[in-house]
Order: C-alpha cells, then structure tokens, then sequence
C-alpha cells in the first residue's frame, strides 16, 4: 500500500502514531504529481517548497503534541482561492501572472490547522463552466477515463481527489460546479449552505451563489475538511454568525425514522437509464435501513437553470469589471488610449465562455431589461427556495441524481452551451436556494464510469446531510471508488 | 431676474465623512498620505475581496438624516453603480440606489427674500473613488492612481428642485454645510473636496409648471463658485431659448477660471450604470432603538441655538447669529455663560475681543489662550467693579499673553479699582485746582468740558479711579 491510498482519517491516525511523517506523505503526493499532472492535466501551480516546509512545520507540530485535526494533511485547492505568495489563476488568462498578496479566510484557517498545500487546482475559467474544457490552461480529465471531462467548475479539485494526487481538496460551487465534479470523478463532494464557509478571498463568480466547499474520497473525510473551514467570518458580510455543528459526532447515527424526499421534477425523461438505476438502487438501500421514502414536489424546477443564468451572469458582470489592467492582472496596451487598454485587456484576457456570460448579465441589468431579467429572476429564486422549504415541511433530505448523465466526452458539448448549461440542472436548485447538497458515489456505469447521487439538506443541516450520507457509504459497495 | 424665463435648480452634495477608517475596510481616512499607502485587498479591488460596512458611516447617515427633518428607513440596500474607470477599482462603486438610508427632509433657508423651506429628496451612503494624477505630455504623459480616497465614505445629499435663484442655492448650501459641520460628521473642507456639490439647472417660463431641460453642472468646488456656475448657466439657457435654441439634456463641466460652463458629455453618452443590490453586503436595518440614541445625541443645531440665545439669554438677532454660527465659538460661549451669569458680557467679549484676538493671529476658537474660564474670571472682576472696562481691556491683552488669571494680574500690578470717596475727592480737588480756566468755561454752560476733566482725573488714578464716582464728584465740585 502506498501513502497516497490513505485517505484523510487514515492518515491522521497514523501522523497521530508517529508511523507516517507529514514529510514523507507530501512527499509522496508530490511524486505522484510529477508521475501523473501530465495526464490529468489536474494543478495549475505544484508548490513544492512551500508544501515541504509546511510539512516540516506539521511533522514538529505533531511532535511538540499540538496537533490539529489537519496537521501535516496534504491537501490542495481550486485556484479561485487566494494564496498569499503564490500565483491565483482562476483558470484564466487574465490572471495569468497574479501573485496574490493575501490568504482567502479559508486557506487561512487550512493553514492555521498546520495543513500541508501542495497546490492549486484546474478549473474552468472564473468557474464558469461544467466540464472544465473553459480553463485556459487545458482542460483537467477525468481519472476514470482520460477521454473524458471530469465536470467542472471544480474539475481539477475533483479530479485530483480521484487521481490520489491531494488527500483532499477544497472547491466552489455556485450551480453545481463541486457536485457535479464529484460525481463524474466517483468522489464525495459537499456544497454547504450558502453562508456556512467564508467567501472571503474566493475569486467571485456569482456572489449570491458562491459557497466553499470540501470534496474528498470519503463521507468522514469530507466532515473533517468541512470542519475545517466551517464558520463565521468577520470579513464576510454574508457568512452566518451560527455555531458550526460537530459533523463526526453524530456521523454513525444512521438513518432510521428519517424521511427522505424523491422531487418527482428531477427523475425525467433524458435522463440517463444507468443514472436513473444507481440512483434507484440507492433509493432501495435506503429503505433498506429504515428511512421513510417519500415524493415530493418542487414545482418550479424547470424555471432554475434560466433563473440562474440571469442571477449568475448578472453579477459576474459586475464582479469582472475589475480585471481591466489597470492595477493587476493582464493588461492589454496599444497606447490608444484607456478605452481601448481596457477593451483589448478584456477581449485578450477573458475567454469565449467568460465572455458569452459578461454580455448575458449585461444585458440583464441593462435599463429598460433590468425589470423583465434581472428583477423577474429574484422573484423566481424566491419561489424556488419556497418549494424547498415546503418540502422540508415534510421531509428531511431529498435525494435525486447529481447529473442527467455520467461524465461526457471532451469536447462533446463545448459547442453547445446550452446542452452543457443542462449538465447543472439537478444542481442549480439548491445554489438559488441556498441551502446544502452532497454527491455521494452510488454506481458505475457499464463504461466504468462513476455516479453520484445528489442528497439535499435543509439550510445549516449539514450534520444530518453527511449523516445519511455516511450510512450509505457504509451500506454500500460503492467505498473509495479509484480508476484503474 | 428675467421677467420671463424662471430659473429651477437642484443640488447634490457629497459630504466626506470623517469616520477614523473607511466605509468597508478598516484602512485609514486621513487626507494627504503617501500614495496607496493606505490600502489594502479591499479598497484595491483585489479579487475575492469583500466589503464589510463600518457601523459608523450608518450613524452619521442617521444623524445627518435626523438634522435636516427626514425619515429614516428601518431597511435599506447598498446597490452597485457599475461604470469603468481607471479610479474605481472594482469597476462598480457601491452605493444606494432604490431603497437609501434617509428620505423626505427639508431645511429651511433665508434669503433676502424671506424664507423658504427647501425639500431633501434623499441621502445615502457610498464610498469615494481614488484620486488619478496626470503626468505632463512631456514626462510621457502617463497617469497614476492613488487609490488612498478610494472606499473613504460619502454622504450623497440630494436636494428637490425647489431653489428659483442661485442665492437660494447658495443660501441653501451654506445652510447644508454649517449643518453637517456643526454634526461633527465631517471637516467641511470645501478645497480638499470634503463638501462637493453638482447643480442641476433648468429654466421655463413663469407660471408653467412642467420642468425645462435640465444641465447637470459638476466641478463647483465653493459657493461663490456655484453662484457664478449657475448664474452662467441660466444666462445661457435663456439666451439658447430666447434665440430659438433648445436646452439639451447634458453634463456640463464649470471652468472656475473662466467663469463658464462647457459641454462634457450629453444624454446619449449617458452611462447606463446597471444598478443591481450589492449581493456581498446584507441588507441594513436600522432599528427605532438605534435611531432613537442617535436622535438623543445629537446636537443643537444653529436655529435652535440661535432662538435660545434670543429667547433665554436676551441676546440681539445678530449676536445670537453670530455666535451660533459655529459649533466651537457656540460651545465657548455657552461655557462662559455657564461659568458666569452675565451672557451679554460672555457674548460682547466673546464677539469682541476674542474674535478680534483670533483673527489677528489666525487662530482657531479651539487654540484660543483666553479659555471660558479665564475670560469669564475677567468678567467677573467687572461685574463686581474691582476693574472698569478700560482697564479690563488691558487685563484681557495680559492674560491672552500670559494665561494668567485676571485676579493674579490685578493684584500683582495694583489695578485694582479705587472707589475710595476720600481718595477720589483728593484727586478731583487736585485737577479742579490745577486748571481754573476749564473751570470757567464749564461754569459758563460748556458741559463738555466735563470730559476733560474725567480724564485728568483718570489720568491721574492711573485709570484705577471708579469712573462713575469721578463722574459724580465732577459734577457736583464743578457746580460748586
């Protein structure tokens, strides 16, 4: 067995016991980087001085009797978080040489927990994207099948976890970009409820949608990490001053008595026949360990994916006007004046995915639009988060699929971006909502390609959410699933 | 004023707020700094920066809504106002936009005319752009941003078009600004752009109630600026009209230098600035316990004090005005007036040889060597006629170089006053004495040769003789 099989729990035991030091386990994660980021294309930056030095740190830590419960951990994160020293892409080119001066809150709080960062993660440009082909430094593939996506945004955070190159990563999901990610990649991902993790020093997206979040290859790992980062923020005024719950604490209480929703909007036509029978499957072994399996409706689904392509790219088009040259970042300058600095730095700097949504929110918030887009959106999220508050009236978890389908070819859908924007809407939802989701690994297609299924929490119900999950794991024959 | 053509005018002032730290990050205000020293991922725009809003700026908000009459929402929202600039960091500047802190106030103004009671439309929080500096065409002709200023907080005022003459404005104006001064909330200062005013200017027939075309003046930086910028522009617009033109819709920049307005961009060039709720600032409740403490604290206002200097402290129209003016000479005198009970005296010596002390050195209320206490110790020793006014006088001069008390320097030189009868009668004797021929010429009914003899007598008391009593004793002697 090689270190890198451990997964976090494993390897914190043995850190614990003295029989694996931090150094020896970065080590071997960094080896396993240079053998296999060409293939998987999955960092964008590999921090190998830093990381060994972080793990020295650890190693001394944990000697010294002061470990946390991250010390000495090999993780990795999403480039959309700012680290301090290193360079923060964004999976864009205009971001290309920016070396970002400070720590986002997560990363901070990752790094006080002595954890090691080997480095940061492939995505889809400003986390636009569900396939990770928008990155502008290639796309990042899938373990499972390096023909294929590995989903995005958070592609390479996924990927990465699969790929035994991070014992776990950090993401951002605003539509789905962990889960979906997650489940092409046969890993567990957790997007919390919005408010949960701090957004602060996280290169906005789509401000009202983003959230943090952990995507590992097990249940408990997955808790651990989230703990790790859970928790209000000064610096962020929508982070949520609420005590974070003990999510291992209650991890093995199963889920006997519990009532757990099937939306009769998300089991459709289109949807893939082996999604629909891995998902059904563990419908079954649910009820198998005594949870209530109930129907329920969100009757507004249909309306989130055009919602969220409103609310999204609104604010993403407000939230990249700051990447114009002037202080940071790409500058494009023919000496034709600012206009045109700006203008070129853009058309240079953005890609075509980043700019096809810049000029959809645009046009959303534009006078005389403003109140048939934008405004009309909000009051569809307000009746989408009121389907899922009277669901919860009933139930305390919804399941349903993560994606309509396992993970597609590179290069199937880039050319139809409405067919890719489908890709999210089973996720989409919840980001209106705001309230918690995971993809939980629950089968293999025929191809041996992952699937996850998507269980829904109410809002801050993060500890029931990987609750279930865990007794369905534990349940199940689908445990640290690894490509070959 | 034309007799055909009414003038209608608007103000929007951006007050700078003089809160220690700035309206979302927790970087310094002060003026004046290295550039970009005061920064940080915040107010730079970094990415994946997040605002956080200083509780402050709201109280200020709170109390600049309560002073000048208006309603204060229990609910308001920050709004982006999306523009690219290279000042602006973020390309968006957050404001209010919809839902502001404050509505529905009003000020009222005198002019010459009378007066007038001017509506307050709104006033909201935003933060201020950095500061873009122009290198010379020769030097490469390059610019550089300091975004120090950037994200310091403003309060934008926004007036009805109620004002029907540029003295109304200005009048208006220095009403507005003496307020948010006397608050406390901001310096004021006009030159470092701390009070910055844009004038909306149209003009229409009398008696038609539909608005002209309005021009939109900007760079206004003092009021004999706005009454000039204003006054050119309604000059303008009704010699456009008069000549058959029409007024367009436009943003017009003031050229103090010249005295006149120039084009800057017109309505199609209009930027659409896609105001939307700020989704990384929470709506802001104020709640009723929150405005209520504010309300409790806030400060008399000039009106106020002016009418209870009048009403309870006797004080003329004038000296009320005078002294009510400004918070720091107001407060002097209230001081005095609580230190002794003599407010015309307090308000004479304040008014007079205070003043006149700060103006010579140029020096503020707050820098004055003369405090409450010493002033009102001086007063005293008038009041109680152990020194004349004359001799006070010559007291203040020593106690404003000195800081010594007015009793220390009485004693210490002997100016104590002489009401000695025997001693007068002395000196009246003497004086009557020594100058037969100016007896004569009283005697024959020259009364004013009285005067010559009250100084005499002064004179020869060395100013310390009661002037009342030498009065008396005059008189009576000289009538023999």
């Amino acid at each position: 067995m090689e270190l890198t099989d451990l997964n976090l729990q494993q390897l914190q035991e043995q850190l614990a016991q003295g029989s694996v030091s931090s150094v020896d386990a970065t080590r071997a994660y960094l080896d396993r980087i240079t053998a296999t980021n060409d293939n998987y294309n999955t960092y964008i930056t590999v921090c190998e001085a830093e990381a060994l030095a972080m793990a020295e740190a650890a190693d001394k830590r944990i000697s010294a009797g002061d470990a946390a419960p991250l010390t000495g951990i090999p993780l990795a994160v999403k480039d959309i978080f700012n680290t301090e020293g290193v360079k923060t892409t964004a999976g864009s080119r205009i971001l290309g040489d920016f070396v970002s001066p400070y720590d986002a809150t997560a990363v901070a709080r990752l790094k006080q927990q002595g954890a090691v960062l080997l480095g940061k993660l492939n995505m889809d440009e400003f986390a636009m994207g569900s396939s990770n082909e928008n990155s502008a430094y290639g796309p990042a593939k899938n373990p499972w099948d390096t023909e294929r996506v590995p989903g995005g945004s958070s592609g390479g955070s996924a990927a990465c976890v699969a790929a035994r190159q991070a014992v776990a990563t950090l993401g951002t999901d605003t539509g789905g970009s962990i889960r979906q990610p997650a489940s092409h990649c046969g890993v567990v991902g957790l997007k919390p409820t919005y408010g949960r993790v701090s957004r602060y020093g996280v290169i906005a997206y789509a401000s009202s949608l983003d959230q943090v979040g952990p995507v590992a290859r097990t249940v408990s790992d997955c808790a651990l990490l989230l703990q790790g980062v859970a928790g209000y923020d000064t610096a962020d005024s929508t982070s949520v001053d609420r005590p974070v719950e003990d999510y291992l604490a209650d991890l093995q209480g199963g889920v006997k008595g519990m009532r757990i929703g099937l939306p009769q909007e998300y089991f459709i036509d289109g949807l893939d026949p082996e999604v629909q029978q891995a998902v059904e499957k563990a419908i079954e072994t649910y009820r198998g360990l005594g949870a209530e399996i109930v129907p329920v409706n969100l009757p507004h689904t249909d309306y989130a994916v055009a919602c969220y392509y409103l609310i999204a790219t609104a604010e993403a088009s407000s939230n990249l006007a700051r990447y114009e040259g002037v202080r940071f970042g790409r500058r494009v300058d023919n000496g034709k004046g600012l206009i045109e600095m700006f203008c070129s730095s853009r058309a240079e700097g953005f890609g075509p995915e980043v700019k096809r949504r810049i000029m959809l929110g645009t046009y959303a918030l534009s006078s005389g639009y403003y109140d048939a887009y934008y405004l009309k959106a909000q009051k569809v999220r307000t009746l989408i988060r009121q389907d899922f508050n009277n669901a919860f009236d009933q139930v305390d978890l919804l399941l349903t699929p993560v994606a309509p389908t396992p993970a597609f070819k590179l290069g199937e859908k880039v050319n139809d971006p409405l067919q890719m924007y489908l890709s999210d809407i089973f996720t989409i939802p919840l980001n209106l909502a705001g309230t918690c989701g995971m993809s939980v690994p629950c089968g293999l297609t025929g191809e041996k390609l992952p699937v996850g299924m998507q269980l829904i929490g109410k809002p801050f119900a993060e500890a029931t959410l990987l609750r279930a999950a865990y007794a369905y794991e534990q349940a199940g024959e689908w445990q640290q699933l690894r490509p070959e | 004023m034309n007799s055909i053509f009414e003038p209608v005018i608007g103000l929007e002032v951006h007050v700078q707020l003089n809160t220690a730290t700035k309206i979302f990050c927790g970087c310094s205000t002060a003026f004046g700094a290295t550039p970009n020293s005061q920064t940080c991922p915040v107010c730079l725009g970094l990415p994946g920066a997040l605002p956080v809003l200083n509780r402050q700026v709201v109280e200020n908000a709170i109390t600049a809504g309560l002073a000048t009459n208006c309603q204060i929402a229990p609910r308001s929202i920050f709004a982006r106002k999306n523009y690219f600039y290279p000042d602006l960091p973020k390309g968006y500047q957050i404001s209010q936009y919809e839902l502001p802190i404050c509505e529905h106030g009003w000020l009222d103004i005198e002019t010459d005319n009378g007066g007038k009671r001017i509506g307050i439309t709104r006033i909201h929080m935003e933060e201020d752009a950095g500061k873009l500096l122009h290198a010379e065409e020769s030097e490469g002709g390059s610019s550089l941003v300091d975004l120090n200023r950037a994200c310091t907080p403003l309060l934008e005022i926004v007036s009805e078009p109620d004002m029907r003459s540029s003295d109304e404005a200005v009048a208006y104006l220095k009403k507005l600004h003496q307020i948010v001064v006397y608050l406390g909330i901001t310096d004021g200062n006009m030159e470092e752009g701390s009070f910055r005013c844009d004038a909306n200017v149209s003009v229409r027939p009398h008696g038609q109630e539909k608005f002209g075309t309005r021009a939109e003046l900007k760079n206004i930086n003092s009021f004999r600026f706005v009454k000039e910028a204003i006054e050119y522009e309604i000059d303008r617009q009704i010699e456009l009209i008069e000549d058959g033109g029409k007024v367009v819709q436009e943003t017009r920049l003031f050229n103090a230098d010249t005295g006149i307005t120039r084009s800057m961009r017109g309505k199609e060039e209009a930027h659409d600035y896609r105001y939307f709720p700020d989704p990384d600032l929470l709506p802001l409740n104020v709640d009723s316990d929150w405005i209520e403490r504010v309300r409790g604290e806030l400060p008399e206002l000039p009106a106020a004090k002016r009418q209870r200097y009048q009403e309870q402290l006797g004080l003329s129209d004038y000296d009320a005005e005078v002294l009510a003016a400004e918070r720091p000479m107001a407060e002097y005198f209230e001081r005095c007036t609580a230190l002794h009970d003599n407010p015309k005296a307090c308000a004479n010596w304040t008014m007079g040889e205070v003043q006149r002390g700060l103006n010579e050195q140029s020096i503020s209320i707050g820098e004055c060597p003369v405090t409450p206490e010493l002033l009102t110790g001086l007063i005293a020793r008038i009041d109680d006629n152990t020194i004349s006014n004359k001799i006070a006088k010559q007291v203040f001069d020593q106690i404003w170089q000195t800081g010594k008390s007015a009793d220390v320097i009485i004693e210490e030189q002997g100016l104590k006053q002489v009401t000695d009868t025997g001693a007068i009668e002395a000196l009246v004797d003497e004086v009557i004495a020594a100058n037969p021929a100016q007896v004569e010429q009283f005697r024959a009914g020259q009364e004013k040769v009285l005067g010559f003899f009250v100084g005499q007598v002064m004179k020869a008391s060395k100013g310390k003789a009661n002037p009342q009593m030498v009065n008396e004793l005059l008189r009576n002697k000289l009538k023999g």
